[in-house]
């Protein structure tokens, strides 16, 4: 009885290492979803999933692993990000300087709205003080 | 009034300009390294192209990071494709001669490529002073952050990456690097592994 609750203790901390099991089609869905927001270092903007390259191919296989192995998607993008910097995310994160690349479209629109509100109210003020 | 315009047209343009200089002085395919400053990836790879005496080190033998603790360690990426690794093949061979008998490690690392092809390159170059070792599935590239050949990593005493050279590496880069880590290792205590 102290043989069968031991072996059953040992069974429940291996299970306990090992990372769940996935199949093959979800570990390649994860890897394809994860690849398409890495940018391909040696590539002119294309993801490591869209490139033909080597390197992609590399680190396609890479991130595959470390999903395989258990790391969650956050944790291998983490992985990329501390080797290549934000440079290796297709979107970078909105914080810091990024923060300028996001808000300046939008500070221009509403400059631009600001401007031609002013513009047409003038044009409209205009024939009243005549 | 017409000052106010202009005021107002500074203002606007002014930021725009600058952000464009910053940006069209910057070559894009420059990728800024987080390495340097921080660990270096541990590795243990199999040499290939032994290199020769008194650097020379056994086909076979697994090179680990960790052993060279204590030492400037030079890691060189390199293919036999690579064009631009002709141009610093022989001041990599001959700074590896010149610091012969002092804390320096120079270690080639092989990129992308088959070793029949690299150790015939080798060969036509007129040797190697220093081993090179194999990294199948491009692991410790990836580690190091590699996005083309020739790069070398210059990693400190205390297992540091300290510099990142994306290019071929001139003498006078290896001479000012590497003394100066030598320099500021003499004075660094390393903990004993």
């Amino acid at each position: 009885m102290r043989r069968l609750l031991g072996a059953f203790l040992l069974a429940s901390s291996l299970h306990a290492q090992t990372p769940p099991a996935q199949s093959d089609s979800a570990l390649d869905a994860r890897t394809t979803k994860l690849a398409l927001q890495l940018r391909c270092p040696v590539c002119q903007g294309e993801s490591i999933q869209e490139s033909p390259a080597d390197l992609a191919k590399q680190m396609r296989d890479i991130a595959r692993e470390q999903l395989r192995a258990g790391k969650s998607e956050d944790e291998v993008k983490a992985y990329f990000v501390s080797k290549y910097g934000q440079y290796i995310l297709l979107e970078p994160k909105p914080s810091g300087f990024n923060l300028l690349l996001y808000s300046l479209p939008v500070v221009l629109v509403l400059g631009g709205l600001v401007a031609v509100t002013l513009a047409v109210r003038r044009w409209t003020a205009q024939p009243q003080e005549s | 009034m017409n000052w106010k315009r202009a005021l107002i047209a500074a203002t606007a343009a002014i930021p725009l300009i600058l952000l464009l200089a910053w940006g069209f002085s910057r070559n894009p395919g420059d990728i800024p390294s987080p390495l340097p400053g921080k660990p270096a990836p541990l590795f243990a790879l199999g040499v290939f192209a032994p290199g020769q005496p008194p650097l020379e080190r056994k086909v076979g033998d697994t090179l680990r990071l960790e052993d060279f603790r204590g030492k400037v360690v030079v890691l060189n990426f390199w293919a036999s494709w690579c064009l631009a690794c002709r141009e610093e093949h022989v001041a990599l061979s001959d700074a590896a001669r010149r610091y012969t008998g002092k804390p320096v490690q120079f270690l080639g690392v092989l990129f992308n490529d088959r070793a029949p092809p690299a150790i015939d390159w080798i060969s036509e170059m007129g040797g190697q002073s220093y081993p090179s070792v194999m990294d199948p599935g491009a692991h410790v590239a990836v580690d190091f952050g590699l996005y083309g050949v020739p790069e070398t990593f210059f990693i400190d005493v205390t297992g540091r990456v300290a510099r990142k050279q994306i290019g071929p590496a001139s003498d006078v880069v290896l001479n000012h690097v590497i003394d100066s880590l030598l320099a500021a290792g003499a004075q660094t205590p390393v903990a004993a592994r």
